[in-house]
């Protein structure tokens, strides 16, 4: 067993060779370990590269996302209309009940059995720190949940396209759309991975996910709309932020105008300013928790 | 029943972090009921909307879910189950003391905090508030039963139970009627339509299927889960997680 200090990438001791097999080639180092691991975390969060059985509910529920908008796609080019039914930016959240589905079943598989299984030492004994270690992990789901959002856009774009309907009208309803997929896919891949990493315990995880987004969707949409009903608009766009869901339309309907299908939305320039500031603080507040979270896992 | 097992079920159901979500989840709609009546007053047509939507469409389902499934899956998955199974119980026995339990959870911990949003929202009229606590307790049990059914069959009983509570009965069967036929929520909300009795047409309580349709339902689905579950608890592996 050979302990070596590999030259200024890290000022810990890296254990490389564990006397099982020796290996004399070069050793790529912190960037590849990340990308690695991103590749790797992304993979199984459709269960590709395992067995058939965990590619069950990712892909059932990709497909699940997809189908609508290939129907949707057949509608058009049979009923010779000229736009898209529906639109591009009201599709996902048409679906968003699948959502945290796919989250809740999945974030647990990204990080849960690594905390669970003890495994954490054998990555910290690489060049790998622990802040590259959140960083690959919350990459890797957030691409997994974008792939999940974007492909039904992606249909709907390209039906539209070989429809020959027209291409600025598309684009100018496709774009606002990616964007806020993004955006979704980085707010809800946090909130999935922080609650995830809290619990080794998968059943526990599925459950802990999926009772605070949807409690908190139901809460934020149903606050909302007796607010709105009381005529209080901006008291009503206040209390749609309590929905992960509503903030992050709200951000897309106020930077790229998206339509809204919210009861009210953020009110004015202030209302947009808040949804944006709101995002924003939970999407650092959630890594920041994964950050100090994974300071925190034992090594030993 | 055993009390044994049921006393071991209540530690773990109640013990860890889970009762957290638990009681959290009951919380809101009972926190919204006060936040609404102190907005707007008493209101029936409010106060009917939030339990049939939330409470009934949304907690109960989550309840039952985290209620059921934790009341035999986190054994399943670690493998512990060997040894209550090792025991000279028979496996019904141990179904049906881990369904009382769970089912305990749902009246205490669901049913009460219902009864409760109906008489803060709605006071005693037209019996809004029984109806709804008794809907909840009826259709918490039968969910319960299904969920500790569905996470001995399966590892992922959870993510199973979700599809099928928040998209087969919320999406399927807010389009398609006939979906609402093979719906706990609709059974439960019948029971809840009888409760309340002649208003409840006028306050838009109205269940997909009849009353003498939902009740031998909701026994059926809840006896016939369990039996089915003790007899695949006799023939049970128990595997590492892949």
């Amino acid at each position: 067993m050979t302990t070596t200090t590999s030259g200024g990438t890290s000022d810990r001791g890296v254990i490389h060779d564990i006397g099982y097999r020796h290996y004399t080639g070069p050793r790529l180092g912190r960037r590849h370990i990340v990308t690695a691991l991103y590749a790797d975390s992304l993979r199984g969060a459709y269960g590709l590269g395992r067995s058939a059985k965990s590619k069950i509910i990712p892909m059932g529920l990709f497909v699940l996302m997809a189908v609508p908008a290939a129907i949707l796609v057949l509608v058009t080019a049979v009923s010779k209309v000229t736009e898209i039914p529906g639109g591009y930016t009201s599709y996902t959240f048409k679906l968003q009940a699948l959502i945290p589905v796919f989250l809740a079943a999945q974030a647990p598989v990204v990080v849960a059995r690594d905390l669970r299984f003890r495994v954490m030492s054998l990555y910290l004994s690489r060049p790998l720190r622990r802040d590259d270690y959140v960083l690959a992990k919350y990459a890797a789901f957030a691409t997994a949940v974008f792939a999940l959002l974007v492909t039904p856009l992606l249909i709907l774009f390209a039906g539209a396209l070989l429809l020959k309907l027209p291409f600025g009208e598309q684009i100018s309803g496709f774009l606002p759309a990616l964007a806020g997929d993004i955006l979704f896919a980085l707010v809800l891949a946090a909130i999935a991975l922080m609650i995830a990493s809290v619990t080794p315990r998968r059943g526990f995880g599925v459950a802990a996910i999926v009772t605070v987004l949807t409690v908190m969707t139901t809460v934020g949409l149903s606050a909302e709309a007796i607010a709105a009903e009381h005529g209080s608009w901006t008291l009503a766009g206040h209390l749609g932020m309590i929905s992960p869901f509503s903030v992050v339309q709200g951000v897309q309907t106020w930077l790229f105008g998206a339509d809204n299908p919210a009861p009210a939305g953020p009110q004015g320039t202030a209302g947009g300013l808040i949804y944006t500031a709101v995002t924003a603080a939970v999407l650092a507040g959630c890594y920041g928790f994964l950050l100090l979270r994974y300071r925190k896992v034992s090594v030993s | 029943m055993n009390a044994t097992v049921a006393q071991l079920t209540a530690r773990s159901l109640f013990g860890r972090r889970r009762i957290l979500l638990l009681l959290a989840l009951p919380a809101v709609p009972l926190l919204l009921s006060l936040i609404v009546r102190m907005a707007t007053g008493p209101d029936e047509q409010i106060a009917r909307t939030l339990m049939q939507t939330l409470t009934l469409g949304t907690v109960l389902p989550l309840f039952a879910l985290i209620a059921g499934s934790g009341a035999i899956g986190p054994e399943i998955d670690d493998g512990s189950i060997v040894y209550l199974l090792a025991k000279p119980i028979r496996r019904s026995e141990i179904m049906w003391s881990k369904l009382a339990v769970a089912s305990a959870s749902v009246v205490v911990l669901a049913a009460v905090p219902t009864f409760v949003t109906g008489l803060i929202l709605a006071g005693t009229a037209d019996r809004l508030a029984l109806g709804y606590a008794v809907g909840v307790a009826v259709g918490g049990v039968t969910y319960c039963a299904l969920f500790l059914m569905l996470s001995v069959l399966t590892r992922n009983a959870v993510v199973v139970g979700l599809v099928y509570a928040l998209l087969w009965e919320s999406m399927v069967g807010g389009f398609v009627s006939g979906a609402q036929a093979l719906s706990v929520q609709q059974w439960a909300l019948a029971v809840t339509e009888w409760i309340v009795g002649a208003r409840a047409q006028a306050l838009g309580v109205e269940a997909g299927v009849p009353l003498g349709a939902a009740v031998p339902l909701l026994l059926v689905v809840a006896i016939g889960s369990t039996w089915f579950a003790g007899q695949r608890l006799r023939s049970i592996r128990v595997t590492n997680e892949e």
